[in-house]
Order: C-alpha cells, then sequence, then structure tokens
C-alpha cells in the first residue's frame, strides 16, 4: 500500500509540474462569462440585484454610531465610505506583520470592528461582517484584483496552490479537477466555471441569500462528500489568496449574482 | 541499541498508521487488477442491467450521467467531463469495465472520475456520513457493469 500512496503522491507532483507550466499562458475568466443573458443583466443592475440589499445593510452598519461609542467606521472612512481608496480594496487579502502575517478583508474588517470601535469580537462569516465585507468591496466594483504576489506572499500562494490541488472526501476530488481541468465543461446541468472569487460576497439564486467566499469553498467540499474546513480557518485563509491571486486583473464584481 | 531504537520507532509507526485507519466495511470484497482489468465479479456476484441503468442515471446512485453522455434518451442534461458512454462495451472487455468503474485511479491517476469500490481508507478528510465506506456497494458496482456490457 505504501508503494500505491507514495505513486500517487508522484503523479500529483507531476500534475502540478505540468500545471504550473500552464499557468504561464493563464487568462483568468470570470464567473460572469459563464451566466446567461438575463443573469448577467440582474447584475448589472443597481436596481435589480438582489444582493444590493446586503450592501445597504452594510452601509448602515457603515455608518451607524452606537449611543456609547466615540467612533462609527465612518469616522475614520469617510460617509459612506468616501474615503475608502477602491486601489487599497483591490489588493486583498494582503499581508500584514499587524494583522498577523495573511489577512483577508473580512479579517481588517473585524479588526477594526474590534479594536478600534472595541466592540465584542465577531466569529468569522457573521452576518454583520459579511455585510461590512459586501459593502466594503462594492467601493470597489470595477476595480481589477490586484493581489501581492511576490515577497512573503510567494511561499503562502504554493501552499494554497497545493490545498487547491489535494484530493479530499469520498469522490477523491480537488478544487483542481473542476476548476481547472474540466473548466468549460457540463456537470449535468452546470457548466464548470474558473471558481474566481472576484465577485464574493455573491448572492445566489438557487438559496436567496448572500455567500460568502469560505461558504462557497464549504459548498464544494461537502459536494464531493468532504468534510469542509471552518470559516476563517488557516487553509480556507490559503485557498483565498491561491484563488484570489489567479483572478488577478479580473474586476471586482461584488455583489456578483449566481446560481 | 540502534537496532531496538529502530524497531521500536516502526512500532509505534505502525501503530499510529493503523489506529488512524478507519475499519474497511464489513462486507468488502477485495478484489485485484491485472493487466487494468478486474475479471472476476465482486464477491462473486451477478449484476442486473436494468437496475445498473436506474443506477447510472440517479443522483444519489452511480450519477455517472453527471460526468457521460448516456444512451438513456428520456433524460435531459448529460454531462461531458467524460467521454460518452454510448458504445463504451465495443472499446473495452467487462473486466476493463469493472476496474474502470472500480478505481479508475489505476487507468488514470490524474482522473477526476471518482472510485466507485476503491478502498475507503486510501481517502481523505470524508464526511463523517460517508467515512469508511466506499461510493457504491459491491452489488451496484456489478449491475453498472452488467448494463455497461451491453453498451455496444
Ligand atoms: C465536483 C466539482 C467541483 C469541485 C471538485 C470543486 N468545485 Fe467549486 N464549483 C463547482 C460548481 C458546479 C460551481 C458552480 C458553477 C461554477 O461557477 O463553476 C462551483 C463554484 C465555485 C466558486 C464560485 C465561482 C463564482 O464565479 O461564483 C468558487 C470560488 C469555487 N467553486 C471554488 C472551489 C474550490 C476552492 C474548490 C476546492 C476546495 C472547488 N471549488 C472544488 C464544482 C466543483
Ligand atoms: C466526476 C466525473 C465522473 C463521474 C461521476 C463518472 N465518470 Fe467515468 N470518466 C470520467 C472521466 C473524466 C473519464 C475519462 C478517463 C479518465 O479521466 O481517466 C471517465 C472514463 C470512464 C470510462 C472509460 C471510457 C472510455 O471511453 O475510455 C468508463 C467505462 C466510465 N468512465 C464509466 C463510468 C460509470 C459507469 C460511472 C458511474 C458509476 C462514471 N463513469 C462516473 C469522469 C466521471
Amino acid at each position: 500500500m505504501a508503494g500505491y500512496v507514495e505513486m500517487r503522491a508522484l503523479a500529483l507532483g507531476a500534475a502540478i509540474l505540468v500545471w504550473g507550466g500552464q499557468a504561464l499562458g493563464f487568462e483568468p475568466v470570470s464567473g460572469y462569462e459563464f451566466l446567461d443573458e438575463s443573469t448577467r443583466a440582474m447584475q448589472d443592475d443597481e436596481f435589480e440585484n438582489p444582493g444590493m440589499v446586503t450592501v445597504d445593510e452594510g452601509r448602515d452598519l457603515f455608518n451607524e454610531r452606537r449611543p456609547d461609542e466615540e467612533a462609527s467606521c465612518a469616522s475614520c472612512h469617510g460617509e459612506d465610505g468616501e474615503k475608502l481608496d477602491p486601489a487599497v480594496i483591490a489588493r486583498y487579502p494582503i499581508y500584514d506583520e499587524h494583522l498577523g502575517g495573511l489577512a483577508t478583508l473580512q479579517d481588517r474588517v473585524s479588526y477594526c470592528w474590534e479594536n478600534r470601535l472595541d466592540r465584542f469580537p465577531l466569529p468569522y462569516d457573521d452576518p454583520q461582517l459579511v455585510a461590512l465585507e459586501t459593502f466594503v468591496r462594492n467601493k470597489a466594483r470595477g476595480e481589477p484584483v490586484n493581489v501581492q504576489t511576490d515577497g512573503p506572499m510567494s511561499p503562502l500562494i504554493e501552499k494554497g496552490r497545493q490545498l487547491y490541488s489535494t484530493r479530499f472526501g469520498q469522490l477523491d476530488m480537488s478544487c483542481y479537477h473542476c476548476h481547472v481541468q474540466h473548466q468549460g465543461q457540463m456537470l449535468r446541468g452546470q457548466k464548470l466555471s474558473q471558481g474566481q472569487a472576484n465577485g464574493f460576497p455573491e448572492y445566489r439564486l438557487g438559496t436567496g441569500r448572500i455567500t460568502s467566499l469560505h461558504h462557497r469553498f464549504g459548498e464544494c467540499f461537502r459536494s464531493f462528500r468532504a468534510d469542509p474546513f471552518e470559516p476563517g480557518s488557516e487553509e480556507y485563509r490559503l485557498l483565498e489568496l491561491f484563488v484570489m491571486q489567479r483572478g488577478n486583473g479580473l474586476p471586482i464584481e461584488t455583489p456578483a449574482v449566481r446560481f | 541499541m540502534r537496532t531496538l531504537l529502530t524497531l521500536l520507532v516502526l512500532i509505534s509507526v505502525t501503530a499510529t498508521t493503523a489506529q488512524e485507519l478507519p475499519p474497511l466495511p464489513s462486507d468488502y470484497c477485495h478484489w485485484k487488477a491485472d493487466h487494468l482489468a478486474i475479471d472476476e465479479a465482486l464477491c462473486g456476484l451477478k449484476g442486473n442491467p436494468a437496475r445498473g441503468r436506474a443506477l447510472a442515471i440517479d443522483p444519489h446512485g452511480g450519477n455517472c450521467i453527471a460526468c457521460h453522455h448516456l444512451p438513456v434518451p428520456e433524460e435531459s442534461f448529460h454531462g461531458t467531463i467524460g467521454p460518452p458512454l454510448d458504445k463504451v462495451a465495443s472499446r473495452y472487455t467487462e473486466g476493463q469495465l469493472r476496474l474502470r468503474v472500480v478505481d479508475e485511479q489505476q487507468v488514470n491517476p490524474f482522473t477526476i472520475m471518482p472510485g466507485f469500490y476503491r478502498d475507503p481508507r486510501l481517502a481523505n478528510r470524508v464526511a463523517d456520513a460517508y467515512w469508511g465506506k466506499t461510493f457504491l456497494t459491491a452489488q451496484q458496482v456489478e449491475d453498472i457493469v452488467a448494463w455497461l456490457v451491453t453498451l455496444k
């Protein structure tokens, strides 16, 4: 059995090498390109896009100063976030010693919530944090994703790439299988996209809910009968980094509309 | 002394590996691939092609249709991830088909196709509900193989 497992590891290693080569000519494609006309129109129209409800919720939380508090997010970042810089938002996830290394946009929001507003910390993917994240990322709509890939990020991206090509679950599949090897093909009635993250948090027509990126990872994990990691886990942060930098150059679409 | 130490390390390594492995299902039948084929039916069972056809399109069964075009005209939305199976028995023997359903990774280590009767201990981070179980039962695999051999 050991020989068999070794052979599998070797084969996967070879696959990753091949993939490294392919990455040279890689063109990222947004999930938007895989949608039908009417869903695209819904996403593009500010009044039709159901995800805008969450943007509004996020805006209210952003501006809200609670009676016993000195500040709101708006105290630092301007009313309705007018001082937020889209180019900075498009850099997330970032590497920041102060935030403990690799930090997602939600980590940043959570940090301000806890330390600048001195509020009780919320768990990762708490609906209030997701709403704030949706509002903030929506400020950078259209801005090209621009995640750092050199310096301290490069070994972290390698770790993310390894997770991305690791087989998980009873079906023994990796992200790579569906979103690289078989992208563009039909899984029953669904066309496989590159699994890009430029539209998150996104509105899902199937569930009628806003969905964070880490929640979407969990859905993919469950689909191949794997035990998902926790939202906010080290594994999902690394996957987020890998997936986001893979989409460098794609316009931010938050809130995207998907099935 | 050295040898003793090595021995102790070896024993502890073996012990931990053994502990981490879930038990095989009590009715698991061992199989062996030879020349990229499994010529003997799993557990010596006999398959039923009508049941196999139903399993191939059942989203909670084999769900082969998620990835393959099948000669099942009443179903719409056939997958395109794998090759069409319409005439697959004119390309492969029964034994070759059985291996491809049981463990396609033996044919192609990179494949996305799940192994429907692999040793479940080879899988990684399986959800609790499926932990230690094969995807299909031996009888279900034989049913599907019995249907596949009719696809000439
Ligand atoms: C069995 C196939 C399969 C596997 C394996 C898989 N996914 Fe997906 N994934 C899908 C399908 C189907 C969708 C929805 C349609 C689409 O966008 O491809 C999707 C969507 C996504 C999306 C949303 C894309 C968008 O534009 O909204 C992301 C992000 C994603 N997957 C990431 C992952 C990651 C990370 C992994 C590995 C942990 C993974 N997927 C593994 C099938 C899969
Ligand atoms: C998640 C995708 C997926 C599922 C589900 C799946 N397959 Fe496949 N299958 C493939 C792919 C891809 C290939 C191509 C060869 C390879 O990748 O090794 C393949 C190859 C095959 C072949 C060899 C065909 C040829 O022309 O070489 C057979 C036979 C087969 N599959 C049968 C089945 C049966 C029966 C089921 C259901 C019990 C099934 N498959 C489910 C993806 C899938």
